[in-house]
């Protein structure tokens, strides 16, 4: 058999070795590093120490404890706070998880069917998934809500200024809970019928049946589920940007919208590079320390298993 | 529990037990057991009814973007007062003052999409391959790398990649995207082709070394066709990523050159809310047929794949 190098086994790595280097350790490096800048539009290191921090504490933490008025300051924290836990509890888990038990227990192509469509939502391009609820939400008559509400004779709700929080936990929701539906479905199908059925023929109802048989057998998906989850949702703010652009004013900006819009916002004009990476860098540690949790909790050295034969 | 993780690095297609079991045991069951019909019933009609009613918004909305696109104007939200083709103008004139016409946007949509499949497949497939096959020193390191990097949130790398992008004179440029997307789908297709090829059997690949094919022939000519199924999933996974890839293509490009359909109908939304329904309804349709076509003809794949997606949960 012909030897092969462990150079030449290095040349299979190095495509993916490059972009993970280029894209992921040196922007985490970058990240950190920037966070004690100024940098703006000119991309100068003009090294402050802690400034960013200090400024972070500042707008954070000291402010809205002294803010009489609420609008003062974005309460970024209380917002990310509400949208991570709110959205995860009542939809990537809970509601996930009803789709999964209601699309499995009903007949089989009705339950793919529903599946697939609320799935459809994580496949439509941000753009469009917020255009169809900036459509759905719209403030006057014409908005389909409030045509909905208009049938029983209530006048138009402006629904973003109204309710903040809850547009965008349910717009989130929406493409949240079919990650759960899928996995928890999944793992709902790969429990041996014979204990389902078992347990009916010794009486128990449909409800016993999920309460004692299908919920103990899937509390390993919800958890990594819960897991995974709050991570991307502590960093994902596309649809908010898109859906209410954090507003009305700072009502709706989470940690990572706030710091996106730091940098890159056309209409704020600031352009603090370092403050935004000294605000992205909180992710970045949260990110690293959550992954590393997930390494031992989910004891995922297991799927590293070596090679069975090797022919070198 | 174990079985659970590793259906999340796989997508290898095991029937499940519902698809094995005869439609007659839920009768035989019911017979056994003396559950009553009524009562089954009325819980079906409960359960659809929770389904079709919290999936109303979804109805509702994409249906309001179809609607809406072909119509004068709207009453009760999704009823129509005439029909017209008018917004879709942006198929064959400039649509509005700086609109430009849609096909040279779309077909930098289309490079992104193609692009980033490309490019995710290149990278995935030889690693893929190595990973499961080769060994080398630092192998089970890298293994780690790339699971914890899977989840890792990328877009909190934003300003460091437009830093990156900058330095390297690719702002501005779909190529930049293009390398940014398939970097942050590399963790989650390199573990997807490496189950793949984990499920090829090794004696396919030990006859081809015993005729004196060498490792890369092995691979390029034995191996690739093994695992279509695997290449065919991560490209339509990342071509959909890169085809809908929104905030990268926001921050990333600023001239209209590269403007992709994200840029294009997003300047249509704007930053005063709805000022052209029918145009922005219109480009949405555009924006999302191919999606959907693959969408409806591969569901039932990409809801597997889906499983160890990057795309956040927000």
């Amino acid at each position: 058999m012909r030897g092969f190098s462990s150079f030449k086994v290095f040349l299979f790595f190095l495509p993916a070795l490059i972009i993970i280097l280029i894209f992921f350790f040196i922007p985490v490096v970058i990240t950190t590093i920037m966070g004690f800048t100024d940098m703006d539009y000119r991309f100068q290191w003009n090294f402050i120490g802690l400034g960013n921090y200090a400024k972070m504490f500042k707008d954070f933490l000291i402010w809205p404890l002294w803010a009489e008025g609420k609008m003062a300051r974005p309460n970024v924290i209380v917002n990310t706070f509400v949208y991570v836990f709110a959205t995860l509890l009542i939809f990537n888990t809970t509601f996930g998880l009803i789709l999964a038990i209601l699309t499995t227990s009903i007949e089989r192509r009705a339950g793919t069917f529903f599946r697939a469509v609320w799935l459809l939502p994580r496949f439509t391009p941000p753009v469009v998934y917020g255009i169809i609820w900036l459509a759905l939400l719209q403030p006057t008559k014409r908005g389909i809500f409030n045509a909905a509400r208009g049938f029983i004779g209530l006048p138009p709700l402006d629904w973003i200024s109204a309710h903040p929080w809850a547009v965008i936990v349910v717009t989130g929701g929406f493409i949240g809970a079919s990650m759960g539906m899928v996995i928890f479905a999944a793992a709902i199908d790969s429990i041996p019928e014979d204990y389902r059925r078992a347990a009916r023929v010794d009486g128990a109802g449909w409800f016993q049946e999920i309460r004692y048989v299908v919920l103990p057998m899937i509390r390993w998906p919800l958890m990594f589920i819960t897991a995974y989850q709050t991570l991307s949702l502590l960093t994902s703010y596309e649809y908010i940007l898109l859906i209410t652009d954090g507003g009305p004013f700072f009502a709706s900006t989470v940690w990572s919208l706030y710091s996106y819009k730091m940098a890159f916002d056309v209409y704020a004009g600031t352009y603090a590079y370092g403050y935004g990476a000294a605000l992205s860098s909180i992710l970045v540690v949260i990110g690293i320390i959550a992954s590393l949790v997930y390494w031992r909790l989910f004891k995922l050295k297991q799927l590293i298993v070596e090679p069975k034969i090797e022919v070198d | 529990m174990e079985k659970q993780t590793k259906n999340l690095s796989t997508v290898k297609n095991e029937p499940s037990n519902a698809q094995k079991r005869p439609a007659a045991t839920f009768e035989f069951d019911r017979r056994l057991i003396g559950r009553s019909r009524q009562k089954d019933r009325l819980l079906s009609v409960l359960m659809y009814s929770f389904l079709t009613v919290t999936a109303l918004p979804i109805f509702l909305g994409y249906a309001w973007i179809f609607v809406a696109s072909f119509s004068k104007g709207l009453t009760w939200g999704l009823i129509p007062n005439g029909l017209t083709i008018k917004h879709w103008r942006f198929l064959w004139q400039e649509p509005a003052i700086a609109m430009p016409i849609v096909w040279p946007v779309f077909l930098n949509t289309l490079l992104l999409g193609v692009g980033t499949a490309s490019l995710t497949v290149a990278v995935a497939a030889p690693t893929g391959y190595a990973l499961s096959r080769l060994k080398m020193p630092g192998r089970s390191i890298f293994l780690s790398v790339t699971l914890i990097l899977h989840a890792f949130p990328g877009v909190s790398l934003l300003i460091a990649l437009f830093w990156v992008l900058q330095s390297l004179h690719m702002l501005n440029s779909i190529i930049g995207v293009m390398i940014v997307n398939a970097g942050l789908m590399a963790p989650f297709s390199i573990w997807v082709m490496k189950g793949f090829f984990d499920g090829i059997p090794w004696d396919i690949e030990m006859s081809a070394l015993v005729d004196g094919a060498n490792r890369f022939q092995v691979w390029y000519r034995v191996m690739l066709p093994q695992v279509r199924p695997g290449i065919f999933a991560i490209s339509i996974f990342s071509f959909i990523m890169g085809w809908s890839t929104f905030i990268y293509v926001l921050v990333f490009i600023l001239k209209k050159q590269g403007w992709t359909l994200s840029s294009y109908v997003y300047a249509i939304l704007g930053g005063w809310r709805f000022v052209d329904f029918g145009f922005l309804a219109a480009s949405s349709v555009f924006f999302i047929i191919p999606v959907f076509l693959f969408f409806i003809f591969t569901n039932k794949y990409l809801m597997k794949v889906t499983i160890g997606g990057m795309k956040g949960g927000g």
